[in-house]
């Protein structure tokens, strides 16, 4: 545990060592109100609450996620200090966690980042502040979720423009899967039973769910079971690939 | 099972029958070595002939196909993190997290090791004053020059003070006063311990190896002092290393791996 807490310090060090962190930051932010207000029709709707910004987070995340996981492990190949990191005395496991914990507590640091959209409905009214407290953690959920996924295909490539696009893709595929988009296409082909297994599977299912403020054991089961796959995935991608 | 014993007699680093292809390029064939305590062994090649790919492997960085490696005694396959705790690896290039500064990036490898605290602090400052980083500790590696690059990757390897250091090609873009202080310095390093340098500069072999081992096409062509790869060419007056070299290994190899 040690060595996971060591290598996400200096990783999440490292984002705030360079101008990434901050041209993320405010961009999410602004992105984040734009969405909120402009996209989100904020005060037509004239309810105190946030779910006109909750409604957004997913494509926001679909977006600003692989920018994340993008540099995770195709920077590390690109400049060889893969190598230096491998051979230190520390596993692989180690190593994955440690940075996706990295990126986890950046984005950790986005959303708290867009505090003031809270303040403003606490302002204008009386919002059900658990139910927001909740939609933040499902929030985080998905990042760490998508953070994983990322961290997998950039262990794939040295090339974080791939590592990129393929997040992008994945993440979308991952999210819409619950939307009309994919499920009416499945539904022409397929019983309800495996539409409902392709819903399940959805991101955008479990987390509207999670930001009306119910939280099913399915849900958690869900982010876990992603994570964990996801992280192991990224362990044998990277153990065999490290080299090449 | 190996034993993880260290008994006065046994090399602290052996090289265990190390084999390694991509696709149908045999990068390293069977390469068998022992470095005792106190040898400084020059590890030499044309570029492709394996270096880098076996010094890969000795670091548990590359999984061999067949074979192993054991430092002090400890497999690298089957206790990798214990042998590496034995291990100062300088991967070849000298690669370095570029937007820390000598003394957080050192800090993070001290940590990694279990230096922490005073003991930590101690060794980072001792690892700095060796290879002269001093001037520019608290600059961004990015911004270093070839040579500093070079010296943080030495600082890192040498930081634990471990038994077994593998460098490779240590002295590569340093200038010729630089070469000099990375040689004494390994010179200085090598009286307890079992050292590997990569070079392809023969001088080098004089200055502070005790040993040569020529390698090519992934096998051992040559294993001695510099006097006995000399003697190699008994028809040659008075040979070179470079004419040895060129003798022993007067080969373009097609489709080779890096180093």
């Amino acid at each position: 545990m040690g060595n996971v807490l060591t290598i996400a310090g200096r990783e999440l060090r490292g984002y705030f060592g360079t101008p990434i962190a901050y041209v993320f930051l405010v961009i999410f932010i602004l992105m984040s109100g734009v969405m909120t207000f402009s996209l989100g029709n904020f005060f037509a709707r004239g309810s105190a609450d946030l779910s006109a910004f909750f409604v957004h987070v997913p494509w926001l995340m679909v977006v600003f996620i692989p920018a994340i996981s993008m540099r995770l492990w195709a920077e590390e190949r690109k400049s060889g200090t893969v190598e230096l990191l491998m051979t230190l005395p520390i596993s692989a496991g180690e190593a994955v966690i440690g940075k996706w914990l990295a990126s986890v507590g950046f984005m950790a640091v986005a959303l708290a980042a867009t505090f003031p959209l809270w303040i403003t409905v606490n302002f204008l009214g009386n919002p059900d502040n658990s139910v927001i407290g909740v939609s933040y953690l499902a929030s985080l959920a998905m990042a760490a979720m998508l953070l994983a996924v990322g961290s997998c295909i950039s262990a794939f490539t040295k090339n974080q423009v791939i590592a990129f696009v393929l997040a992008v893709a994945a993440s979308f595929i991952i999210v819409t899967s619950g939307t009309p988009i994919v499920l009416d296409g499945v539904n022409a082909i397929a019983p309800q039973v495996v539409v409902d297994m392709v819903a399940a599977l959805s991101a955008l299912t479990h987390f509207t769910g999670a930001t009306q403020g119910f939280v099913a054991l399915s849900s958690i089961v869900y982010v876990v079971t992603m994570v964990v796959f996801w992280l192991f995935a990224t362990v044998v991608v990277l153990s065999s690939k490290k080299a090449d | 099972m190996p034993s993880n014993n260290l008994s006065e007699n046994n090399p602290l680093l052996e090289i265990d029958g190390l084999y390694k292809a991509f696709g149908p390029v045999k990068a390293v064939n069977g390469i068998t070595l022992t470095v005792p305590a106190g040898e400084v062994l020059g590890f030499l090649g044309p570029n492709g002939a394996g270096k880098s790919t076996t010094m890969k492997m000795v670091a548990g960085f590359l999984d061999p196909d067949r074979g192993t490696a054991r430092i002090c005694g400890v497999d690298v396959r089957e206790q990798a993190k214990q042998a590496k705790a034995n291990l100062g690896y300088l991967p070849e290039g000298a690669p370095a997290y570029g937007e820390m500064t000598p003394l957080s990036f050192l800090a993070f490898c001290a940590a990694i090791r279990g230096l922490k605290g005073a003991a930590g602090k101690q060794a980072v400052e001792q690892a700095i004053e060796r290879t002269a980083l001093e001037p520019v500790m608290k600059r961004r590696i990015e911004t270093l020059s070839k040579g500093f690059k070079r010296r943080v990757g030495i600082a890192q390897a040498i930081l634990h003070e471990p038994k077994v250091l593998v460098l490779d090609e240590p002295t590569d873009g340093l200038d010729p006063n630089q070469k000099q202080q990375v040689r004494e310095l390994i010179q200085q390093l090598s009286s307890d311990r079992a050292i590997v340098i990569s070079t392809h500069i023969l001088e080098e072999v004089d200055a502070v190896c005790s040993r040569a081992v020529i390698i090519d096409r992934g096998v051992v062509v040559a294993d001695g002092t510099a006097d006995e790869l000399r003697g190699l060419m008994p028809d040659a007056k008075d040979p070179s290393l470079e004419d040895v070299f060129r003798h022993l290994t007067n080969s373009d190899l097609p489709g080779g791996t890096n180093g």
